[in-house]
């Protein structure tokens, strides 16, 4: 593989997919000291938001320390050279979270959907396109369709006014070769100047091998979050991509040591605190990517699991042979309900009188 | 038995399946399809089925002497059309149930305010969207026992449910059904999540109702408000099923989550068993129109 001289643009997630892993419980105080570390390492993009992107506070998905505005108000103005970025889900966000989030100064917004389903994001890329801020199109769980049918997709945000697509591997599911096939679809069937980018999980201990092959395959944007902080086994750990790239000589901007200090001096400790969760490929996360499973179910399948006296991995086997997508969330307890009265004739709703 | 004369306007499939649940009807005769495409397979199936039809539009219908012919009209157009159908046809005694996001008349969710709507007296009742119809209901069965502070739903549809209207403006989803939430459903506070699934074979709609609740809940009411709850949007629309809960949770601040989960199958009238959320739609509006007729026929409708 050679990716010498690639120019590639690094965004990091744990701020928002690491919210995840936190339970959405980061301070403002943490998250402005995270994001002024990597705004020092020279980290070009970081994204601030509810883990489930603007107006992911609910029941469904958890309720956050702070809310996104109060999070995006903390942390923009203290960047020096750093884009901060927000996503959003149509479905879960509204035009008028993307227009609060550009009035806090985010430069750059993305908009995901399911891979499939790509045309419900026309309203809000719409929206960021007459923002007139950097506009991105995040198809999610780019596993479930094949290369040709995530190009097809991928044009349809295109015309709505993406200039960036991301292949999206929220299960942590595809092997390298799966991002290349899809990568490359997506390189040669979209606009020349239209960019591609490649979003990893680590599930499978694929995040820095897949990025690898984004990149060689045409990508420009690697999303990475910094010791890995993220949903299921985490994101790419951005430090150790970092200093793969500086080996393999893609030009990154980053510097490595600095990169290596905010995950180990700031990220870490952050996990280690209550509520604590040790990002890490367990059993459970493997089970994520294994079985092609949302990675953001695991805390809930845990949850669950506990309360119900259930096994996390059986509810999200089950949860993945349901083809539930991202957002499904009020599935999972609804999934251990059923399997609690499959193995116990126990019923939740026993009919009054 | 005498009949209320009604017009659909929109021959899409919400249409179609509408007319197919009214030719059923006791007490609402389908009497005009109204579009604006010659070549529309929904005008088309109409005339086969013996409805008059116009290619013209609302303007079609009165030029023809439609609008002096009916008391009811059924709108499964769009927000913005819907706006122009009503003022087009005010003065002509009508009663509107309008199943677009327009939302000009007030929200109407059958077995929580169909009654007070018809005795108000409004010419024009909104349907609020296919994820309200489904889970305000189960708000209203809560809050009718303790007072529900924040109520929140997530509806699941198959993506072959979903028509490019809803996908062009999925806030108005959002919107419309967290606005439901508070005025209709009595949650203090509303949210609505819309997520597309789309599996092959298609997955049924499927429906998870949150409330939060401020003291300890009563458990056996609320499980018994549910249940009837369930039992009165059934009457309507059988395919409507309690899958799981209610679930209590304390949520360690003094405060209670009461969760439902929900599963809606359609009964495949034009639109296939999947689209659940589209049948409660059409069943809905069907039953707001049947319940005004009733009102109507009572009073002495138009000969």
């Amino acid at each position: 593989m050679n990716i010498l001289g690639k120019k590639v643009i690094l965004h990091d997630n744990c701020l928002r997919d690491g919210m995840h892993a936190k339970q959405h419980q980061i301070s403002l105080d943490e998250m402005v000291a995270i994001a002024c570390g990597l705004d020092q390492a020279g980290i070009p993009l970081i994204e601030v938001t509810h883990g489930d992107g603007l107006g992911g506070a609910s029941i469904n998905y958890g309720f956050p320390a702070h809310s996104d505005e109060e999070y995006l108000r903390a942390v923009v103005p203290k960047m020096k050279q750093a884009k901060i970025s927000a996503l959003t889900l149509p479905g879960i966000g509204t035009v008028d979270h993307l227009k609060m989030a550009v009035d806090c100064g985010v430069s750059c917004l993305r908009v995901a959907t399911h891979c499939s389903e790509a045309d419900v994001s026309g309203q809000h890329l719409g929206m960021s396109r007459a923002l007139g801020v950097d506009t991105v199109g995040f198809l999610m769980m780019a596993h479930m369709i094949s290369p040709e049918d995530l190009l097809v997709q991928a044009k349809i945000m295109e015309g709505e006014g993406a200039s960036t697509i991301y292949c999206t591997d929220s299960a942590g599911y595809m092997l390298p070769a799966d991002v290349t096939a899809r990568i490359g679809a997506l390189r040669a069937g979209l606009r020349p100047e239209t960019g591609v980018g490649f979003h990893g999980h680590h599930n499978m201990a694929m995040g820095v091998a897949n990025s690898l092959a984004a990149i060689e395959a045409g990508a420009l944007r690697i999303d990475g979050s910094a010791a890995g902080m993220g949903a299921g086994a985490g994101n790419t750990p951005l430090e150790v991509l970092v200093a793969v790239l500086e080996r393999m000589g893609a030009r990154h901007g980053c510097d490595l040591y600095a990169i290596m200090d905010v995950a180990e001096d700031l990220v870490l400790p952050l996990m280690q605190r209550p509520p604590a969760h040790t990002v890490r490929v367990d059993r459970n996360s493997l089970v994520l990517g294994y079985a092609g499973v949302y990675s953001s179910f695991l805390l809930f399948a845990e949850r669950a699991a506990a309360k119900y006296g259930l096994q996390a991995r059986d509810i999200l086997v089950e949860l993945g042979k349901r083809k539930t997508v991202g957002g499904q969330e009020d599935m999972i307890e609804d999934v251990a309900l059923d399997l609690k009265s499959a193995e116990s004739g126990w019923q939740s709703n026993p009919k009054p009188g | 038995m005498t009949k209320l004369k009604a017009a659909i306007i929109g021959p899409g499939n919400i249409g179609t399946d509408l007319l197919y649940k009214m030719l059923r009807s006791e007490h609402v005769e389908p009497l005009w399809m109204v579009g604006i495409d010659a070549n529309s397979a929904g005008l088309k199936r109409a005339a086969e089925l013996g409805i008059k039809t116009t290619d013209k539009g609302v303007s079609g219908l009165i030029d023809s002497g439609g609008a002096e012919q009916i008391d009811l009209v059924f709108d499964a157009t769009s927000a913005k059309v819907h706006a122009a159908n009503y003022e087009a046809l005010k003065g002509y005694g009508i009663n509107f149930i309008d199943l677009t996001p327009a939302a000009i008349g007030a929200y109407c969710i059958p077995p929580v305010n169909l009654a007070e709507q018809v005795a108000a007296g409004n010419d024009n009742v909104n349907m609020v969207t296919c994820g309200g119809q489904a889970t305000i209901p189960m708000v209203a069965a809560v809050n009718r026992v303790q007072p529900v502070s924040y109520g929140e739903i997530i509806a699941t549809v198959a993506s072959l449910s979903i028509g490019p209207g809803t996908r062009n403006n999925i806030d108005e989803f959002t919107r419309t059904t967290a606005a439901g939430i508070e005025k209709v459903g009595g949650a203090t506070r509303g949210k609505a999540i819309i997520v597309i699934n789309p599996a092959d074979p298609p997955i049924m709609m499927r429906d998870t109702i949150h409330c939060i609740i401020d003291d300890l809940p009563k458990e056996d009411e609320i499980t018994a408000s549910i249940h009837s709850m369930v039992a009165e949007v059934q009457t309507y629309v059988p395919g409507y099923l309690l899958k799981n809960g209610p679930v209590f949770e304390a949520l360690g601040d003094g405060r209670y989550r009461v969760s439902v989960y929900m599963e809606v199958t359609g009964l495949g009238d034009f639109l296939p068993k999947y689209a659940g959320n589209l049948d409660i739609m059409t069943a809905a509006a069907l039953r707001t129109g049947e319940l005004i007729a009733e009102r109507r026929l009572a009073q002495g409708a138009k000969a």
